[in-house]
Protein backbone atom coordinates (compact mmCIF):
# COMPACT_ATOMS: atom_id res chain seq x y z
CA UNK A 1 0.00 0.00 0.00
CA UNK A 2 0.70 3.65 0.05
CA UNK A 3 3.40 4.70 2.34
CA UNK A 4 1.99 5.50 6.24
CA UNK A 5 4.31 7.36 8.12
CA UNK A 6 2.39 9.67 11.19
CA UNK A 7 0.29 7.73 13.57
CA UNK A 8 -3.26 8.77 13.74
CA UNK A 9 -4.26 6.33 16.64
CA UNK A 10 -1.93 5.62 19.75
CA UNK A 11 -2.95 3.32 22.40
CA UNK A 12 -0.67 2.78 24.99
CA UNK A 13 -1.42 0.23 27.72
CA UNK A 14 -5.12 0.88 27.83
CA UNK A 15 -6.79 -0.88 30.20
CA UNK A 16 -10.99 -1.34 30.89
CA UNK A 17 -12.39 -2.74 33.31
CA UNK A 18 -16.13 -3.66 34.06
CA UNK A 19 -16.54 -4.38 38.58
CA UNK A 20 -14.00 -7.68 38.06
CA UNK A 21 -14.18 -8.05 34.82
CA UNK A 22 -11.02 -6.63 32.63
CA UNK A 23 -12.77 -6.29 28.93
CA UNK A 24 -9.43 -4.50 27.55
CA UNK A 25 -6.29 -5.71 28.79
CA UNK A 26 -3.81 -3.73 28.43
CA UNK A 27 -3.66 -2.69 24.79
CA UNK A 28 -0.68 -1.10 22.94
CA UNK A 29 -0.60 -0.21 19.08
CA UNK A 30 -0.65 2.04 16.65
CA UNK A 31 -2.25 2.83 13.37
CA UNK A 32 -0.85 5.42 10.61
CA UNK A 33 -2.59 7.94 8.94
CA UNK A 34 -4.15 6.69 5.93
CA UNK A 35 -3.78 2.82 6.82
CA UNK A 36 -6.53 0.14 6.22
CA UNK A 37 -6.12 -1.09 10.04
CA UNK A 38 -8.14 -4.52 10.83
CA UNK A 39 -9.10 -5.01 14.39
CA UNK A 40 -10.50 -8.76 14.87
CA UNK A 41 -11.37 -10.68 17.67
CA UNK A 42 -14.39 -13.86 18.30
CA UNK A 43 -17.11 -11.91 20.31
CA UNK A 44 -16.36 -11.43 23.67
CA UNK A 45 -13.13 -10.46 23.01
CA UNK A 46 -13.28 -6.42 23.90
CA UNK A 47 -13.55 -5.11 20.25
CA UNK A 48 -16.59 -3.49 20.93
CA UNK A 49 -14.87 -1.92 24.04
CA UNK A 50 -11.79 -0.74 22.85
CA UNK A 51 -14.34 0.74 19.50
CA UNK A 52 -15.94 2.71 22.28
CA UNK A 53 -12.97 4.15 23.66
CA UNK A 54 -11.41 5.04 20.79
CA UNK A 55 -14.37 6.68 19.49
CA UNK A 56 -15.06 9.06 22.10
CA UNK A 57 -17.89 6.97 23.51
CA UNK A 58 -16.21 5.53 26.71
CA UNK A 59 -13.61 6.78 29.19
CA UNK A 60 -10.43 3.84 29.23
CA UNK A 61 -9.91 2.74 33.16
CA UNK A 62 -6.57 3.55 32.89
CA UNK A 63 -3.75 3.60 29.81
CA UNK A 64 -3.13 6.44 27.37
CA UNK A 65 -5.60 6.84 23.88
CA UNK A 66 -4.56 9.81 21.54
CA UNK A 67 -6.85 9.52 18.21
CA UNK A 68 -6.89 11.92 15.47
CA UNK A 69 -3.98 13.97 17.51
CA UNK A 70 -6.57 14.21 20.85
CA UNK A 71 -6.50 12.79 23.77
CA UNK A 72 -9.53 10.81 24.77
CA UNK A 73 -10.08 11.63 28.79
CA UNK A 74 -9.98 15.34 27.34
CA UNK A 75 -11.07 15.83 24.10
CA UNK A 76 -13.95 13.64 23.53
CA UNK A 77 -15.80 15.76 21.53
CA UNK A 78 -12.50 16.88 19.48
CA UNK A 79 -12.09 13.18 18.74
CA UNK A 80 -15.98 12.83 17.63
CA UNK A 81 -15.61 15.60 15.08
CA UNK A 82 -12.63 13.93 13.75
CA UNK A 83 -13.89 10.73 13.32
CA UNK A 84 -16.74 9.18 11.02
CA UNK A 85 -18.57 5.87 11.68
CA UNK A 86 -20.38 3.45 10.04
CA UNK A 87 -21.73 -0.12 11.23
CA UNK A 88 -23.24 -2.73 8.83
CA UNK A 89 -26.84 -2.96 11.34
CA UNK A 90 -27.31 0.79 12.23
CA UNK A 91 -26.46 4.16 10.15
CA UNK A 92 -29.05 5.66 7.70
CA UNK A 93 -32.31 6.52 8.34
CA UNK A 94 -34.76 4.18 6.39
CA UNK A 95 -37.73 6.53 6.42
CA UNK A 96 -35.76 9.42 4.99
CA UNK A 97 -34.31 9.81 1.64
CA UNK A 98 -31.22 9.52 0.21
CA UNK A 99 -30.46 13.18 0.50
CA UNK A 100 -32.45 13.67 3.54
CA UNK A 101 -29.81 11.17 5.22
CA UNK A 102 -26.95 12.78 3.88
CA UNK A 103 -28.16 16.17 4.91
CA UNK A 104 -28.80 14.86 8.47
CA UNK A 105 -25.36 13.83 8.74
CA UNK A 106 -24.10 16.86 7.53
CA UNK A 107 -25.73 19.00 9.58
CA UNK A 108 -25.01 16.93 12.87
CA UNK A 109 -21.26 17.47 11.99
CA UNK A 110 -21.86 21.59 11.82
CA UNK A 111 -21.39 21.91 7.83
CA UNK A 112 -23.05 24.61 6.53
CA UNK A 113 -26.14 24.10 4.09
CA UNK A 114 -24.34 25.57 1.28
CA UNK A 115 -21.28 23.13 1.51
CA UNK A 116 -23.75 20.34 1.68
CA UNK A 117 -25.81 21.13 -1.07
CA UNK A 118 -22.77 21.28 -2.36
CA UNK A 119 -21.19 18.17 -1.56
CA UNK A 120 -24.62 16.62 -1.82
CA UNK A 121 -24.81 16.81 -5.69
CA UNK A 122 -20.72 15.96 -6.15
CA UNK A 123 -21.34 12.62 -4.64
CA UNK A 124 -24.44 11.59 -6.28
CA UNK A 125 -22.69 11.97 -9.13
CA UNK A 126 -19.83 9.95 -8.14
CA UNK A 127 -21.91 6.84 -6.93
CA UNK A 128 -24.04 7.70 -9.77
CA UNK A 129 -27.39 8.06 -7.40
CA UNK A 130 -28.62 11.55 -9.25
CA UNK A 131 -32.09 9.31 -9.71
CA UNK A 132 -32.57 8.38 -6.84
CA UNK A 133 -32.00 11.06 -4.52
CA UNK A 134 -35.47 11.12 -3.30
CA UNK A 135 -36.21 7.39 -2.82
CA UNK A 136 -36.37 6.44 0.95
CA UNK A 137 -33.43 4.08 2.10
CA UNK A 138 -35.62 1.10 2.62
CA UNK A 139 -36.30 1.22 -0.89
CA UNK A 140 -33.10 0.09 -2.02
CA UNK A 141 -31.09 -2.81 -2.63
CA UNK A 142 -28.43 -3.76 0.58
CA UNK A 143 -25.58 -2.91 -1.31
CA UNK A 144 -26.54 0.90 -2.39
CA UNK A 145 -27.63 1.16 1.39
CA UNK A 146 -23.92 0.21 2.07
CA UNK A 147 -22.23 2.56 -0.42
CA UNK A 148 -24.48 5.30 0.56
CA UNK A 149 -23.86 4.58 4.11
CA UNK A 150 -19.88 4.95 3.81
CA UNK A 151 -20.05 7.79 1.68
CA UNK A 152 -22.17 9.72 4.45
CA UNK A 153 -19.97 8.30 7.14
CA UNK A 154 -16.82 10.14 5.20
CA UNK A 155 -18.78 13.16 4.34
CA UNK A 156 -17.56 15.51 6.42
CA UNK A 157 -14.21 14.36 5.49
CA UNK A 158 -13.13 12.72 9.02
CA UNK A 159 -9.31 11.29 9.93
CA UNK A 160 -10.43 8.27 10.68
CA UNK A 161 -13.63 5.79 9.80
CA UNK A 162 -14.53 3.28 11.18
CA UNK A 163 -16.25 0.54 9.88
CA UNK A 164 -18.11 -1.87 12.39
CA UNK A 165 -18.46 -5.19 10.23
CA UNK A 166 -19.40 -3.49 7.39
CA UNK A 167 -19.81 -6.10 4.38
CA UNK A 168 -21.79 -9.07 5.96
CA UNK A 169 -24.59 -10.30 3.33
CA UNK A 170 -23.82 -8.46 0.37
CA UNK A 171 -23.48 -9.97 -2.69
CA UNK A 172 -19.52 -10.78 -3.33
CA UNK A 173 -19.72 -8.03 -6.37
CA UNK A 174 -20.87 -5.31 -4.37
CA UNK A 175 -18.64 -6.10 -1.95
CA UNK A 176 -15.63 -5.80 -4.22
CA UNK A 177 -17.26 -2.16 -4.99
CA UNK A 178 -17.41 -1.38 -1.20
CA UNK A 179 -13.44 -2.60 -0.87
CA UNK A 180 -12.96 -0.29 -3.56
CA UNK A 181 -14.70 2.77 -1.78
CA UNK A 182 -12.27 1.35 0.99
CA UNK A 183 -9.24 1.99 -0.87
CA UNK A 184 -9.61 5.15 -2.41
CA UNK A 185 -10.63 6.64 1.24
CA UNK A 186 -7.54 5.57 2.35
CA UNK A 187 -4.90 6.56 -0.70
CA UNK A 188 -6.67 9.86 0.30
CA UNK A 189 -5.18 10.02 3.64
CA UNK A 190 -8.82 8.89 5.27
CA UNK A 191 -7.68 5.72 8.20
CA UNK A 192 -10.06 3.03 7.59
CA UNK A 193 -10.61 1.16 11.22
CA UNK A 194 -12.35 -1.74 10.41
CA UNK A 195 -13.50 -4.19 13.48
CA UNK A 196 -14.82 -7.42 12.15
CA UNK A 197 -14.85 -11.16 12.92
CA UNK A 198 -14.94 -12.47 9.58
CA UNK A 199 -11.55 -13.67 8.59
CA UNK A 200 -11.79 -12.53 4.66
CA UNK A 201 -12.30 -9.04 5.34
CA UNK A 202 -8.97 -8.87 7.38
CA UNK A 203 -7.22 -10.49 3.95
CA UNK A 204 -7.99 -6.69 2.51
CA UNK A 205 -5.92 -5.01 5.48
CA UNK A 206 -2.71 -3.43 5.58
CA UNK A 207 -2.34 -4.67 9.03
CA UNK A 208 -4.43 -6.27 11.67
CA UNK A 209 -4.81 -6.87 15.05
CA UNK A 210 -6.24 -10.09 16.56
CA UNK A 211 -7.94 -9.76 20.08
CA UNK A 212 -8.73 -12.99 22.33
CA UNK A 213 -9.89 -12.64 25.87
CA UNK A 214 -9.21 -8.63 26.33
CA UNK A 215 -5.51 -9.38 24.91
CA UNK A 216 -3.82 -8.15 21.71
CA UNK A 217 -2.44 -11.85 20.26
CA UNK A 218 -1.21 -10.63 17.04
CA UNK A 219 -0.27 -7.86 15.20
CA UNK A 220 0.74 -7.29 11.85
CA UNK A 221 0.36 -7.49 7.80
CA UNK A 222 -1.60 -10.70 7.14
CA UNK A 223 1.04 -11.66 5.00
CA UNK A 224 3.60 -11.84 8.34
CA UNK A 225 0.79 -13.14 10.34
CA UNK A 226 -0.02 -16.33 7.71
CA UNK A 227 4.11 -16.42 7.41
CA UNK A 228 4.51 -16.33 11.35
CA UNK A 229 1.42 -18.80 12.24
CA UNK A 230 2.46 -20.90 8.96
CA UNK A 231 -1.47 -20.30 7.17
CA UNK A 232 -2.69 -20.57 4.58
CA UNK A 233 -5.18 -17.95 5.23
CA UNK A 234 -6.35 -15.59 7.87
CA UNK A 235 -9.10 -17.77 9.32
CA UNK A 236 -6.27 -20.65 10.04
CA UNK A 237 -3.92 -17.98 11.50
CA UNK A 238 -6.95 -17.14 13.57
CA UNK A 239 -8.33 -20.48 14.39
CA UNK A 240 -4.34 -21.08 15.61
CA UNK A 241 -4.57 -18.24 17.90
CA UNK A 242 -7.84 -19.17 19.39
CA UNK A 243 -7.22 -22.43 19.75
CA UNK B 1 -33.89 -42.57 -9.75
CA UNK B 2 -37.24 -43.49 -8.28
CA UNK B 3 -39.00 -40.29 -6.28
CA UNK B 4 -38.54 -41.81 -2.50
CA UNK B 5 -34.56 -41.29 -2.81
CA UNK B 6 -35.27 -37.68 -3.29
CA UNK B 7 -35.30 -36.00 -0.14
CA UNK B 8 -36.60 -32.69 -1.46
CA UNK B 9 -38.17 -31.58 -4.31
CA UNK B 10 -38.46 -28.20 -5.29
CA UNK B 11 -40.49 -27.81 -8.84
CA UNK B 12 -40.90 -24.36 -10.74
CA UNK B 13 -41.45 -22.33 -6.86
CA UNK B 14 -42.56 -18.98 -6.59
CA UNK B 15 -43.08 -16.91 -3.95
CA UNK B 16 -44.50 -13.10 -4.21
CA UNK B 17 -44.48 -10.54 -1.38
CA UNK B 18 -47.39 -8.54 -3.48
CA UNK B 19 -44.91 -6.54 -6.03
CA UNK B 20 -41.44 -8.41 -4.69
CA UNK B 21 -41.13 -11.47 -6.56
CA UNK B 22 -38.44 -13.04 -4.09
CA UNK B 23 -38.58 -16.90 -5.71
CA UNK B 24 -38.33 -16.65 -9.53
CA UNK B 25 -39.28 -20.45 -10.77
CA UNK B 26 -36.74 -22.48 -8.50
CA UNK B 27 -36.19 -26.00 -9.27
CA UNK B 28 -33.63 -28.63 -7.79
CA UNK B 29 -34.18 -31.66 -5.72
CA UNK B 30 -31.95 -33.35 -3.04
CA UNK B 31 -31.15 -37.20 -2.57
CA UNK B 32 -31.31 -38.31 0.90
CA UNK B 33 -28.64 -38.18 2.61
CA UNK B 34 -26.73 -35.14 1.19
CA UNK B 35 -25.76 -32.33 2.43
CA UNK B 36 -26.89 -29.13 0.41
CA UNK B 37 -26.16 -25.82 0.41
CA UNK B 38 -28.23 -22.76 -0.44
CA UNK B 39 -25.34 -20.08 -1.25
CA UNK B 40 -26.21 -16.35 -1.97
CA UNK B 41 -26.28 -13.08 -0.54
CA UNK B 42 -28.96 -11.57 1.47
CA UNK B 43 -32.22 -11.08 -0.49
CA UNK B 44 -31.46 -14.20 -2.84
CA UNK B 45 -34.30 -15.62 -1.48
CA UNK B 46 -32.90 -18.18 0.62
CA UNK B 47 -35.02 -18.07 3.94
CA UNK B 48 -38.12 -17.37 1.46
CA UNK B 49 -37.33 -21.04 -0.06
CA UNK B 50 -36.25 -22.36 3.81
CA UNK B 51 -39.67 -21.18 4.92
CA UNK B 52 -41.62 -22.66 2.29
CA UNK B 53 -40.34 -26.23 2.93
CA UNK B 54 -40.66 -26.26 6.30
CA UNK B 55 -44.05 -25.49 5.93
CA UNK B 56 -44.05 -21.67 7.57
CA UNK B 57 -45.40 -19.77 4.50
CA UNK B 58 -47.72 -20.84 1.26
CA UNK B 59 -45.67 -21.07 -2.13
CA UNK B 60 -47.49 -18.41 -4.77
CA UNK B 61 -46.72 -20.87 -7.59
CA UNK B 62 -44.90 -24.00 -8.06
CA UNK B 63 -44.76 -26.99 -5.52
CA UNK B 64 -42.59 -28.71 -2.99
CA UNK B 65 -41.71 -31.78 -1.87
CA UNK B 66 -40.13 -33.29 1.28
CA UNK B 67 -39.99 -37.45 1.55
CA UNK B 68 -42.91 -37.20 -1.23
CA UNK B 69 -44.93 -35.19 1.20
CA UNK B 70 -46.63 -31.99 -0.16
CA UNK B 71 -45.51 -29.22 1.62
CA UNK B 72 -49.25 -27.39 1.58
CA UNK B 73 -51.32 -30.37 2.27
CA UNK B 74 -49.33 -32.51 4.07
CA UNK B 75 -47.80 -30.27 6.51
CA UNK B 76 -48.80 -31.93 9.70
CA UNK B 77 -46.50 -34.98 8.58
CA UNK B 78 -43.74 -33.06 7.62
CA UNK B 79 -43.32 -31.18 10.31
CA UNK B 80 -42.98 -34.44 12.81
CA UNK B 81 -39.74 -35.29 10.86
CA UNK B 82 -38.47 -32.36 10.21
CA UNK B 83 -35.75 -30.17 12.60
CA UNK B 84 -35.18 -26.78 11.88
CA UNK B 85 -32.86 -23.93 12.71
CA UNK B 86 -34.17 -20.19 11.66
CA UNK B 87 -31.77 -17.49 11.20
CA UNK B 88 -32.69 -15.83 14.04
CA UNK B 89 -32.12 -17.28 17.53
CA UNK B 90 -35.71 -18.64 18.40
CA UNK B 91 -35.30 -20.75 21.23
CA UNK B 92 -36.75 -19.13 25.01
CA UNK B 93 -34.56 -16.72 26.55
CA UNK B 94 -35.61 -17.04 29.60
CA UNK B 95 -36.02 -20.50 30.05
CA UNK B 96 -32.61 -22.70 30.93
CA UNK B 97 -30.85 -24.76 28.25
CA UNK B 98 -31.90 -27.85 29.69
CA UNK B 99 -35.31 -26.11 30.31
CA UNK B 100 -35.57 -25.33 26.42
CA UNK B 101 -34.25 -28.86 25.15
CA UNK B 102 -37.26 -30.63 27.26
CA UNK B 103 -39.73 -28.32 25.98
CA UNK B 104 -38.48 -29.28 22.38
CA UNK B 105 -38.69 -33.09 23.34
CA UNK B 106 -42.32 -32.89 24.57
CA UNK B 107 -44.35 -30.77 21.79
CA UNK B 108 -42.83 -33.17 19.77
CA UNK B 109 -43.92 -36.00 22.02
CA UNK B 110 -40.53 -37.78 23.03
CA UNK B 111 -37.74 -37.21 25.61
CA UNK B 112 -34.52 -35.93 25.99
CA UNK B 113 -33.27 -39.60 27.26
CA UNK B 114 -34.91 -41.14 24.33
CA UNK B 115 -33.03 -39.27 21.84
CA UNK B 116 -30.10 -38.54 23.88
CA UNK B 117 -27.27 -40.79 21.27
CA UNK B 118 -27.98 -38.56 18.70
CA UNK B 119 -27.56 -34.95 20.66
CA UNK B 120 -24.63 -36.13 22.63
CA UNK B 121 -21.51 -34.90 20.65
CA UNK B 122 -22.96 -31.77 20.64
CA UNK B 123 -25.19 -31.11 23.43
CA UNK B 124 -22.07 -32.38 25.93
CA UNK B 125 -20.37 -29.09 25.27
CA UNK B 126 -23.03 -27.09 26.55
CA UNK B 127 -24.34 -29.75 29.45
CA UNK B 128 -22.14 -28.72 31.68
CA UNK B 129 -24.74 -25.04 31.79
CA UNK B 130 -27.60 -26.86 31.58
CA UNK B 131 -29.13 -24.44 33.94
CA UNK B 132 -28.28 -21.47 32.56
CA UNK B 133 -30.69 -19.29 30.73
CA UNK B 134 -30.59 -19.83 27.13
CA UNK B 135 -30.39 -15.89 26.77
CA UNK B 136 -27.06 -15.27 28.59
CA UNK B 137 -25.11 -18.09 26.27
CA UNK B 138 -22.40 -16.96 23.95
CA UNK B 139 -23.01 -17.09 20.27
CA UNK B 140 -21.10 -20.38 19.83
CA UNK B 141 -23.41 -21.97 22.69
CA UNK B 142 -26.84 -20.63 21.47
CA UNK B 143 -25.88 -22.66 18.14
CA UNK B 144 -25.66 -25.75 19.52
CA UNK B 145 -28.16 -25.26 22.03
CA UNK B 146 -30.19 -24.66 19.05
CA UNK B 147 -29.26 -27.90 16.92
CA UNK B 148 -29.66 -30.12 19.65
CA UNK B 149 -33.35 -28.47 19.66
CA UNK B 150 -33.45 -28.95 16.40
CA UNK B 151 -32.78 -32.66 16.64
CA UNK B 152 -33.86 -33.70 19.52
CA UNK B 153 -37.10 -35.60 17.69
CA UNK B 154 -34.72 -37.47 15.62
CA UNK B 155 -35.60 -36.02 12.19
CA UNK B 156 -34.63 -37.48 9.31
CA UNK B 157 -34.28 -34.05 7.68
CA UNK B 158 -32.46 -30.97 8.88
CA UNK B 159 -33.01 -27.43 7.63
CA UNK B 160 -30.39 -24.51 8.86
CA UNK B 161 -30.91 -21.02 7.99
CA UNK B 162 -28.09 -19.74 8.11
CA UNK B 163 -26.78 -21.12 10.79
CA UNK B 164 -23.07 -19.53 10.68
CA UNK B 165 -24.09 -15.82 9.82
CA UNK B 166 -22.41 -13.60 12.68
CA UNK B 167 -20.31 -16.66 14.44
CA UNK B 168 -16.50 -16.09 14.79
CA UNK B 169 -13.98 -18.51 12.95
CA UNK B 170 -13.61 -20.92 15.76
CA UNK B 171 -17.19 -21.78 16.16
CA UNK B 172 -18.09 -21.95 12.53
CA UNK B 173 -15.98 -24.31 12.17
CA UNK B 174 -17.22 -26.53 15.52
CA UNK B 175 -20.35 -25.98 13.73
CA UNK B 176 -19.39 -27.44 10.12
CA UNK B 177 -17.66 -30.45 12.06
CA UNK B 178 -21.32 -31.12 13.37
CA UNK B 179 -23.13 -31.16 10.45
CA UNK B 180 -20.79 -33.67 8.80
CA UNK B 181 -21.08 -36.08 12.02
CA UNK B 182 -24.75 -35.33 11.11
CA UNK B 183 -24.71 -36.16 7.81
CA UNK B 184 -22.74 -39.35 8.88
CA UNK B 185 -25.29 -40.82 10.88
CA UNK B 186 -27.92 -40.50 7.10
CA UNK B 187 -29.82 -37.35 8.15
CA UNK B 188 -30.69 -34.97 5.03
CA UNK B 189 -28.85 -31.21 5.35
CA UNK B 190 -30.24 -28.16 4.10
CA UNK B 191 -28.33 -25.42 4.93
CA UNK B 192 -27.74 -22.07 3.76
CA UNK B 193 -24.92 -19.47 3.74
CA UNK B 194 -23.99 -15.98 2.64
CA UNK B 195 -20.29 -17.40 3.16
CA UNK B 196 -18.40 -18.38 -0.10
CA UNK B 197 -16.17 -20.45 1.14
CA UNK B 198 -18.72 -22.83 3.02
CA UNK B 199 -19.97 -24.07 -0.45
CA UNK B 200 -17.04 -26.47 -0.23
CA UNK B 201 -18.30 -28.23 2.87
CA UNK B 202 -21.27 -29.20 1.00
CA UNK B 203 -21.58 -32.21 -1.10
CA UNK B 204 -23.73 -30.15 -3.60
CA UNK B 205 -24.77 -26.37 -3.61
CA UNK B 206 -26.85 -24.14 -5.59
CA UNK B 207 -25.31 -20.64 -5.97
CA UNK B 208 -28.62 -18.45 -5.93
CA UNK B 209 -29.09 -14.36 -6.67
CA UNK B 210 -32.50 -12.62 -6.77
CA UNK B 211 -34.34 -15.58 -6.53
CA UNK B 212 -32.95 -17.42 -9.40
CA UNK B 213 -30.25 -19.99 -9.15
CA UNK B 214 -27.06 -19.13 -11.21
CA UNK B 215 -25.73 -22.53 -10.97
CA UNK B 216 -26.02 -25.85 -8.99
CA UNK B 217 -23.85 -28.82 -8.66
CA UNK B 218 -20.84 -30.15 -6.98
CA UNK B 219 -18.58 -27.55 -5.71
CA UNK B 220 -15.68 -28.51 -7.73
CA UNK B 221 -17.66 -29.16 -10.88
CA UNK B 222 -18.71 -25.76 -10.62
CA UNK B 223 -15.60 -24.41 -9.89
CA UNK B 224 -14.26 -26.40 -12.91
CA UNK B 225 -16.62 -24.80 -15.56
CA UNK B 226 -14.70 -21.65 -14.78
CA UNK B 227 -12.86 -22.33 -18.23
CA UNK B 228 -11.04 -18.96 -18.18
CA UNK B 229 -7.82 -18.06 -17.09
CA UNK B 230 -7.35 -16.04 -13.42
CA UNK B 231 -4.97 -13.76 -12.38
CA UNK B 232 -3.36 -12.83 -9.04
CA UNK B 233 -1.99 -9.55 -9.37
CA UNK B 234 -0.12 -7.29 -6.41
CA UNK B 235 1.33 -4.51 -6.68
CA UNK B 236 2.60 -1.26 -3.86
CA UNK B 237 -0.21 0.96 -4.51
CA UNK B 238 -3.55 -0.97 -4.90
CA UNK B 239 -5.66 1.73 -5.55
CA UNK B 240 -4.00 2.43 -8.48
CA UNK B 241 -3.64 -0.86 -9.40
CA UNK B 242 -6.99 -1.03 -9.89
CA UNK B 243 -7.65 1.51 -11.70
CA UNK B 244 -4.44 1.27 -14.20
CA UNK B 245 -5.57 -2.20 -14.83
CA UNK B 246 -9.45 -1.31 -15.48
CA UNK B 247 -8.47 1.45 -17.83
CA UNK B 248 -6.49 -1.63 -20.04
CA UNK B 249 -8.23 -2.64 -23.36
CA UNK B 250 -7.05 -6.12 -22.71
CA UNK B 251 -8.53 -6.63 -19.05
CA UNK B 252 -11.80 -7.88 -18.34
CA UNK B 253 -12.64 -7.60 -14.68
CA UNK B 254 -10.79 -6.42 -11.61
CA UNK B 255 -11.58 -7.64 -8.51
CA UNK B 256 -10.08 -7.14 -4.95
CA UNK B 257 -9.60 -10.18 -3.66
CA UNK B 258 -8.09 -9.82 0.00
CA UNK B 259 -4.07 -8.76 -0.59
CA UNK B 260 -4.61 -9.57 -4.29
CA UNK B 261 -6.53 -8.29 -6.76
CA UNK B 262 -7.97 -11.52 -9.18
CA UNK B 263 -8.12 -9.92 -12.78
CA UNK B 264 -9.81 -11.69 -16.11
CA UNK B 265 -8.43 -10.61 -20.13
CA UNK B 266 -10.82 -10.21 -22.82
CA UNK B 267 -8.58 -12.62 -24.94
CA UNK B 268 -8.48 -15.94 -23.39
CA UNK B 269 -4.51 -15.09 -22.14
CA UNK B 270 -2.55 -12.30 -20.54
CA UNK B 271 0.85 -12.30 -21.55
CA UNK B 272 2.45 -12.17 -18.12
CA UNK B 273 5.49 -10.46 -19.07
CA UNK B 274 4.13 -7.81 -21.15
CA UNK B 275 1.29 -7.26 -18.53
CA UNK B 276 4.70 -6.98 -15.64
CA UNK B 277 6.22 -4.41 -18.00
CA UNK B 278 3.02 -2.08 -18.59
CA UNK B 279 2.71 -1.93 -14.89
CA UNK B 280 6.55 -0.91 -14.54
CA UNK B 281 5.77 1.57 -16.98
CA UNK B 282 2.95 2.82 -14.80
CA UNK B 283 5.39 3.41 -11.72
CA UNK B 284 4.41 0.21 -9.75
CA UNK B 285 6.62 -1.35 -7.69
CA UNK B 286 6.99 -5.33 -5.81
CA UNK B 287 4.42 -6.69 -8.80
CA UNK B 288 3.32 -10.05 -8.56
CA UNK B 289 1.46 -11.83 -10.98
CA UNK B 290 0.58 -14.95 -10.66
CA UNK B 291 -1.96 -17.55 -12.67
CA UNK B 292 -4.49 -18.72 -10.13
CA UNK B 293 -7.48 -21.21 -9.90
CA UNK B 294 -11.12 -19.95 -9.29
CA UNK B 295 -12.71 -20.84 -6.42
CA UNK B 296 -16.40 -20.37 -5.29
CA UNK B 297 -16.16 -16.78 -5.12
CA UNK B 298 -14.68 -16.16 -8.47
CA UNK B 299 -17.51 -18.66 -10.35
CA UNK B 300 -20.53 -16.59 -8.22
CA UNK B 301 -18.88 -13.40 -9.50
CA UNK B 302 -18.44 -14.87 -12.90
CA UNK B 303 -22.27 -16.26 -13.49
CA UNK B 304 -23.71 -12.62 -12.53
CA UNK B 305 -22.16 -11.21 -15.28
Amino acid sequence: MTEHTENIIEVKNLVKKFGDFTANDSLTFSVKKGEIFGFLGANGAGKTTALKILSGLSLPTSGSVRVAGYNVYKDRDKVKKNIGYMSQKFSLYEDLTVKENIRFYGGIYGLSSKYIRQKTTELLKRLKMEDIKDKSIKSLPLGWKQKIAFSVAVFHEPKIVFLDEPTGGVDPITRRDFWEMIYEASHNGITVFVTTHYMDEAEYCDRVCIMERGKIEAIGAPTALKKEFNAQNMDEVFLKIAR
Amino acid sequence: MIMNDFAVEVNQLIKNYEKIEAVKGISFSVPKGELFGLIGPDGAGKTSIFRILTTLIYPTGGDAKIFGLDVVNDYRKIRSNMGYMPQRFSLYQDLSVKENLNFFATIFGTTIEENYDLIKDIYAQIEPFKHRLAGRLSGGMKQKLALSCALIHSPDILILDEPTTGVDAVSRKEFWEMLIRLKEKGITILVSTPYMDEANLCDRVALIQNGAILSIDQPEAIIQHFNRKLWAVKSGNMYQLIHDLKSMDTIDTVYPFGEYLHVTSKDEFIDKNKLESELHQKKHQNIEIHEISANIEDCFMELMN
